[in-house]
């Protein structure tokens, strides 16, 4: 393999990775929007959903690696597993507004944020207390197809993951673009008392917000399993603190530089990781965290418009 | 636009009776009377922390009254939601406009009509719109944030016209405004009041606002300390003294 191959392979892995930080960055960046809090139950309903999606696809009847599906019965199986996973990731999302977040919505201060760590906590312990501690073998579909772009390797499960995750964005963009709620989020993120005022109801825009957000947090949540084939108790933390850092790099609180910001870290994991060596990536990735900070706090995308004259 | 002359029998669109509003422990609004007629447009003047704005807040909902009542049609409506009343046909062009800035200035006229669901007339209403300020109509792509601030009073006015309001809440349009878009902006509020909307305007220009008013509120620390038609506040002494000599002078 060629210096240009490898790095090719690790252009791919690194939208595999990205594809997946992106769509959870997505969560983070959009209750950020709306009520100016950093959900950390975030990391950890993205590895709930990562056990309910195996357990959908236990439940019709895949094991391990063993069983390929392709054609309809492949379309279908991922359309149930998607389908379920992001529904129940969805309404945990909902659960946890409603019960743990919204009597905290007037308190000032970091309250509602380390309420948030607890609620990490609880979701962490259920799994551990329920499942196990033992990393799980994750029942995967997926074909085994492959094609070889000189020495590098690109399969077909990174490519329906990709396509799996554009569709999600895809979607996303056009709902908060185009329809009626959307632009009632949109509006309720830039001045919520002046959506207010134009009867939206806001409490009705935060449930919505944290369904969409945790929903896909969950369908990133399925997208690790099929990646790597296990999942464990464990992984919500590193994956959510990397996604966080997409979201701040993107400029937290808007969309696309979410979706981009997902992008980018996914790339600097897995190229940075060949140029240097795998154990620097957290040092590269938090640096950045620190540098955006520090530097540009506003994110790459920040707001270039101007608030209000 | 329809006037609600007719249902009402002569009992006001909008009423405060003995209303109190507390912000924490700072009581706002003192035991404050207004009526407000279908047709007219009532002015409200006072200094700064009068309860101006508090007063324009608690006819939206946004602040609700410790005690007195809200009624509105007849009916109280202190317990309603902000969008309730927004359907109900109350629609504010608040204090500082508040347009949404990154969103375009056509998004900002759909939010106004945010509550309505019948595509064809809120096409209708938004050709109106277009053609009061054909100046927004052709800067319907543009962000918001980045219109001029006269401009975006237009967008702001704009937006809450395309609730279909029977009552037009303003809270100072002319603040920040250049004078001849001040007078622009009080011609276009006659024109609106003159096709039906009833018109309840918070406004430090005083004398901007006796002259296209009906009637007139004056707020004191959170109370009413003086009403009467607009020709009666012009000619009152001490109208003359405190808002009206500040602006002459000003």
């Amino acid at each position: 393999m060629t210096f240009h191959d490898i790095l090719l392979q690790q252009v791919i892995n690194g939208l595999s990775l990205g594809a997946m930080y992106s769509l959870l960055a997505l969560g983070f960046t959009m209750v950020y929007g709306i009520i100016e809090l950093i959900n950390f139950a975030h990391f950890n309903v993205f590895m709930v959903g990562s056990f309910i999606a195996m357990f959908v696809l236990e439940g019709i009847g895949l094991r391990g690696q063993a069983r390929v599906l392709t054609g309809v019965p492949l379309v279908n199986a991922l359309v149930l597993a998607f389908g379920i996973t992001m529904l129940v990731s969805g309404l945990i999302g909902v659960a946890i507004e409603r019960t743990a977040l919204r009597p905290m919505r007037h308190v000032k201060g970091t309250a509602a944020m380390i309420t948030t760590i607890g609620i990490s906590y609880i979701l962490f312990n259920v799994i551990l207390l329920t499942v196990g501690a033992q990393a799980q073998n994750y029942p995967n579909p997926l074909p085994a197809g492959t094609w070889h772009l000189g020495g590098a390797v690109l399969r077909l499960r990174e490519v329906l993951l990709w396509v799996v995750s554009l569709a999600l964005m895809a979607a996303l963009h056009v709902f908060v673009r185009r329809t009626k709620m959307g632009k009632a989020m949109r509006a309720t993120a830039q001045d919520q008392e002046a959506a207010r005022m134009m009867g939206v109801e806001v409490d009705q825009v935060v449930m919505l917000t944290f369904f969409i957000g945790s929903a896909l947090a969950g369908a990133a949540g399925l997208i690790f399993g099929l990646y790597y084939n296990y999942t464990s108790f464990l992984i919500g933390y590193q994956a959510g603190l990397r996604a966080f850092t997409a979201a701040v790099l993107g400029g937290i609180g808007n969309i696309v530089g979410a979706m981009l910001g997902g992008l980018v870290i996914g790339l600097i994991e897995s190229v940075g990781g060949q140029l240097l060596a795998v154990r620097w990536t957290d040092v590269i990735i938090f640096s950045i965290l620190i540098a955006v900070l520090v530097f540009r706090p506003a994110g790459l995308l920040g707001l270039s418009t101007p608030q209000r004259s | 636009m329809t006037s609600s002359a007719r249902i009402l029998d002569g009992r006001p669109l909008l009423e405060f009776r003995d209303v109190d509003t507390y912000y924490g422990e700072l009581h706002v609004l003192k035991r404050v009377h207004y009526e407000i007629r279908a047709g007219e447009i009532v002015c409200l003047l006072g200094g700064n922390a009068s309860g101006k704005s508090t007063t324009m807040k608690t006819v939206l909902g946004i602040v609700r009254p410790t005690r007195g009542t809200v009624l509105y049609r007849g009916e109280p409506i202190n317990h309603l939601s902000t969008s309730e009343r927004v359907r109900r046909g109350i629609a504010p062009v608040p204090e500082a406009r508040r347009l949404f800035p990154r969103m375009t200035v056509y998004e900002n006229l759909e939010m106004g009509a945010f509550t309505r669901t019948d595509p064809a007339s809120i096409q209708e209403d938004l050709e109106r719109v277009y053609s009061l300020f054909p100046r927004v109509k052709e800067r319907r792509g543009q962000l918001a944030g980045t219109l001029s601030g006269g401009e975006q009073q237009m967008v702001a006015i704009g937006r809450a016209l395309m609730a279909r309001p029977s009552l037009l809440c303003m809270d100072e349009p002319s603040m920040g405004l250049s004078p001849a878009f001040v007078e622009q902006v009080f011609d276009i509020i006659q024109e609106i009041n003159r096709q039906g909307t009833t018109i309840f305007v918070v406004e430090q220009n005083a004398n901007m606002a006796l002259s296209i008013a009906t009637r007139g509120y004056v707020l004191q620390a959170g109370q009413v300390v003086l009403s009467g038609t607009a020709r009666e506040l012009r000619e009152n002494e001490m109208i003359r003294h405190a808002y009206l000599g500040e602006i002459k002078t000003a």
